[in-house]
């Protein structure tokens, strides 16, 4: 099925200890659609990202990728975990992260750290691999920076890398947690600019952003979280300038 | 050059056994103490109790006792075994304890305790993201480990496995003690039979003079 939903969330519940911090978050997916989450700090839009690749496993609620449903077991404690660790790294390698703090592996050269995942969990031949991991460092721009190692680049540029190693995987969805908010304020632009044509070549990404330029021109879908609830959700157009709830008018209202 | 009174070759022949008897025990504390961090961090309550009964006894025991309890201790034990199993199913059973074998198992174990503690606070010290970023990208536990934790964890031990290596090589001296020639031990006895009186000089010779000299050429 060509237009199978690339991912579908539903009813997502995440308790830590005694605190719930997402009370049923679900979002559907078409592909190509940009989806961005907003929201103050702690309103749970990281943790419901980080539930979408299992780096947290969700308490409950369905996760449904390009038509498979991940499948949950629970342990002798009675927690809920993942039924089956192979089908979690194969729905993993589907759904490629770009971190906050960029997350490069930094015992590797930009290229190696590209290559790592094709070549050892999606088993595409070395040299195409390199040809691959060589076409995108020349999307983000960064080509000549290839064989330096992440501590010999500058933030945007690791995150840019980190971008291509991303969209080595090929994946069905792209995950952005945070991807500007540890760069400083002139970086944020290189990272945004890669973004956006990523975003115009039709692929589906969640992006987890403060940048509400981006999340008002980029997008298709805008998630406004508060407290682990959607409390505002549509168009960027209606989020932004016409929003039913108070919250969303109080975190847009202008803060000095 | 030095005087070494006829004592050459066989100061040569320790030195090999002293160098052997390191690197193999070298590589058995490396090996244990990857098992035992391993241990010690899981999730399982049995692997952390064996793992910190291991660390806690060795690290209590001085180096010399181990060596004597583990080489006539051991040789005590399996002749009690022997005779048992000679006189129940009349069975010859027996074996020698071999010095060189006790020494390299009794030292690797020591110093598989300290490699333990060096490596678990290493495995500790790699970032979280790090791993993150391995398992975010669908890379099995086995290939997490193999290329991301061991290669980052190796730059946090490598301090620590420089110490306890340097003390190793110090510790294989004792091996004397259980009847094996090394290269103090000859050093000892040459320093006995010839005019130097004292092995201190005779380890002088050794060490210090060579390094002088290597010093005011430089």
């Amino acid at each position: 099925m060509a237009d199978q939903a690339p991912l579908i969330c539903r009813d997502i519940h995440k308790t830590f200890a005694q605190l719930e911090v997402l009370k049923g978050i679900s979002l559907e997916t078409r592909k190509g659609d940009v989806v961005s989450l907003i929201g103050s700090s702690g309103s749970g839009k990281s943790t419901f990202l980080r539930c979408i690749n299992l780096l947290e496993t969700p308490t409950s609620g369905d996760i449904i990728v390009h038509g498979d449903p991940i499948r949950f077991t629970n342990n002798r404690k009675g927690e809920r975990i993942p039924a089956d660790n192979k089908q979690v790294e194969l729905i993993r390698a589907k759904l490629s992260m770009v971190f906050q703090s960029f997350n490069l592996w930094s015992h590797m050269t930009v290229l190696e750290n590209i290559t790592e995942a094709p070549i050892n969990v999606l088993k595409v031949p070395k040299k195409e691999a390199i040809e691959r991991a060589e076409a995108y460092l020349n999307k983000v721009g960064i080509y000549e920076r290839k064989d330096y190692y992440p501590a010999q680049m500058s933030g945007g540029q690791q995150q840019r890398a980190a971008i291509a190693r991303a969209l080595a995987m090929e994946p069905e969805v792209m995950l952005f947690d945070e991807p500007t908010s540890a760069l400083d304020p002139e970086l944020v632009g290189e990272v945004l600019k890669v973004m956006q044509s990523l975003a115009e070549e039709g692929r589906t990404m969640i992006v987890v952003t403060h940048e509400m330029a981006f999340a008002k021109d980029v997008s298709s879908q805008v998630l406004f979280l508060h407290q682990g609830v959607i409390e505002e959700q549509g168009t960027p157009t209606k989020v932004f300038d016409n929003p039913d709830s108070e919250r969303m008018r109080q975190f847009l209202a202008p803060k000095f | 050059m030095f005087d070494l009174k006829g004592y050459g070759p066989e100061l040569l022949s320790g030195a090999v056994v002293t160098i052997e008897l390191a690197f193999l025990s070298l590589a058995l504390a490396l090996a244990l103490g990857l098992i035992g961090a391993a241990a010690k961090l899981s999730n399982s309550r049995v692997a952390v109790g064996i793992a910190t009964t291991y660390t806690t006894l060795i690290r209590g025991v001085p180096d010399l006792v181990m060596m004597l309890l583990f080489y006539y201790g051991g040789q005590v034990g399996v002749n009690m075994i022997s005779d048992y199993i000679w006189e129940t199913y009349e069975v010859d059973f027996f074996f020698q304890f071999n010095p060189f074998i006790s020494g390299v198992i009794t030292i690797g174990l020591i110093f598989g305790a300290y490699m333990t503690e060096t490596f678990r606070g290493a495995f500790l010290a790699v970032e979280t993201g790090q791993i993150e970023a391995a398992r975010a990208y669908g890379f099995s536990n086995w290939h997490t480990f193999r290329r991301v934790m061991v290669p980052q964890m190796l730059r946090h031990a490598l301090p620590g496995i420089g110490n306890n290596w340097q003390v190793l090589l110090k510790t294989t001296a004792l091996v004397s003690i259980i009847g094996l020639t090394d290269m103090v031990r000859v050093a000892e006895e040459a320093a006995k039979q010839s005019a130097c009186r004292s092995i201190f000089s005779f380890r002088w010779r050794l060490c210090i003079s060579p390094l002088r000299q290597a010093r005011s050429f430089s």
